[in-house]
């Protein structure tokens, strides 16, 4: 491990540290923030417990779902409107502002059509993460080098040994960094859902907790999120960096 | 001499080849090229130098079958030419078109591996060509890892392995420092002489011109026609040691007394030329 990860682990101890003895001294209220020590210990009794692993299947599965649906349909929309420019021309402006609308204000519409179900929360999840996966195939596609095209011409390429050999590879990083956008923004989009109204799943068992003044479970279940997201973020950040040395480029 | 003969000797020929880009709407078509003839006698060594924006690259794709001519005729080893790269003809383009995500083995092996060539004929082809361009200590690194320069290589190496009889270069050292334009000059004379391919180089720089080619093509500003053809009348066995030669500043010489007023124009200096 390098210098950098040292610490970077350190900021993430000192931090939590702080917050313990914080909390333990008195400066937090305890009724608002319990110590860490006793989140980790009551979401490890909750894991062994049994009581939630239903709902963090549910969650976990829809985020899953809603995700390569939206990495999938995303590089899919991405490639269709990259080959059309003058679709892309009128579609531009809305994928520049689709974040600046709070898409949440859709959510009661969704439930109105679909019902409590896994539906709308999964379609949720999806808008949420579809659009940062068509602007990154986007701009993987814009970012293939011209010369590109001519070299597959020179090796007698047709279109689609052209996509598959020369342009994805050549797009890939870009792609990537769709992939791990989608992957977070589905995160958002299915756990804020549940919690808005859900009739199960993580973010309904910690909207619950919260309710009832419940502390030590809904921080524990928040302290699993964060866990849980950071992972996978961790995991696809390790990939990307391992496939980045492969191509020779250092990142840090 | 008979008509065999001759077109035996021709490897590629161009007869009133134009290339007129349709203009944007309200726009004018632009007329960037010809009517060119040109013959490339096999296993010649030529240059096409001119101003900025003359239709030299254009020449080139249409050469290589990368553009159709708008007129006349483009044949390649008795052939006609039109819209597909035939085999046999190789490209080296200006910009980096090496694949970062491929090795500089599994790059060079590229075109090999496309068209279905034994592996061990791949690894005798490729181990070959990596040694003569001096990449063999690099066959395990990715382009990122390699200067300009080396990455120019490998696209070198990638076009070499092809055996190409037609060698076409697209301003291969233009991002290049002016000493490793030298040297990389070198190294496209010592292919040259081992592939016995004919090679057309287009280049900006009259220096690269006169030291490499046997007959160096002096284009106009656009649309480009051949103003003057040069013979420069270089021994075979030659390198960038020639540019101490007196012959080689005459040759400069008279390339720029042709380019001069060309260039002037290309850059919009109508009057100065004129003078």
């Amino acid at each position: 491990m390098n210098r950098v990860s040292w610490i970077r682990i350190a900021v993430v101890a000192i931090a939590i540290g702080l917050l313990e003895v914080c909390c333990r001294l008195g400066l937090i209220d305890t009724r608002v923030v319990i110590p860490p020590s006793q989140m980790a210990e009551a979401l490890a009794q909750l894991l062994i417990s049994g009581r939630v692993n239903p709902e963090i299947a549910r969650t976990f599965g829809i985020v899953l779902i809603a995700a390569v649906i939206s990495v999938v349909a995303g590089f899919a929309l991405g490639v269709v409107v990259h080959a059309l420019p003058r679709v892309r021309q009128a579609l531009d402006p809305f994928f520049a502002t689709y974040y600046a609308v709070p898409i949440f204000i859709f959510y009661p519409v969704l439930i109105v059509i679909f019902g409590l179900s896994v539906m709308p929360i999964v379609l949720m999840g999806v808008a949420t993460a579809i659009v940062a996966m068509v602007i990154s195939t986007l701009n993987g596609l814009d970012r293939v080098p011209q010369v590109l095209s001519k070299v597959a011409r020179v090796h007698r390429m047709g279109r689609t040994a052209t996509a598959l050999l020369l342009k994805l590879p050549a797009a890939a990083p870009h792609l990537f960094t769709g992939v791990k956008l989608a992957v977070s923004y589905a995160f958002i989009g299915v756990i804020a859902s549940e919690f808005i109204l859900a009739p199960a799943g993580l973010g309904r068992v910690i909207s619950d907790a919260y309710t009832d003044f419940n502390n030590r479970q809904m921080y524990a279940l928040m302290l699993l999120l964060i866990i849980v997201a950071t992972m996978v973020n961790m995991l696809l950040h390790v990939l990307d960096q391992r496939w980045a040395e492969r191509r020779g480029i250092a990142k840090a | 001499m008979t008509t065999a003969l001759l077109d035996q000797e021709i490897h590629a020929r161009l007869c009133g080849v134009t290339r007129v880009y349709p203009g944007a709407a309200g726009t004018q078509p632009v007329h960037a090229l010809g009517p060119i003839d040109l013959d490339l006698r096999r296993g010649e060594f030529f240059a096409v130098v001119g101003p900025s924006g003359c239709g030299k690259s254009t020449l080139l794709e249409v050469l290589a079958g990368l553009q159709r001519p708008t007129a006349g005729t483009v044949l390649f080893e008795g052939r006609p030419v039109s819209g597909e790269v035939p085999d046999g003809i190789g490209v080296v383009f200006q910009e980096d078109a090496s694949f970062p995500w491929l090795t500089v083995w599994d790059n060079t092996a590229f075109g090999l591996r496309r068209n279905s060539v034994d592996a061990a004929e791949i690894r005798r082809r490729v181990d070959d060509a990596l040694a003569f361009m001096g990449l063999m200590d690099f066959a395990r690194a990715y382009p990122a890892q390699l200067s300009g320069g080396m990455r120019q290589r490998v696209c070198i190496a990638r076009t070499l392995v092809l055996q190409p009889h037609l060698i076409l270069l697209d301003e291969p050292f233009g991002a290049l420092d002016a000493q490793t334009r030298l040297l990389m000059g070198d190294e496209v004379l010592r292919l040259w002489r081992r592939t016995d391919a004919t090679v057309l180089l287009i280049t900006h720089a009259l220096d690269e011109a006169a030291m490499l080619s046997d007959r160096i093509g002096a284009m106009s500003a656009r649309p480009g026609r051949f103003l003057d053809i040069v013979v420069t009348g270089w021994p075979r066995e030659r390198d960038s040691k020639i540019v101490g030669e007196p012959a080689f500043g005459e040759i400069t010489g008279r390339l720029w007394d042709n380019l001069r007023g060309e260039s002037m124009k290309s850059l919009g200096y109508s009057k100065m030329a004129a003078e």
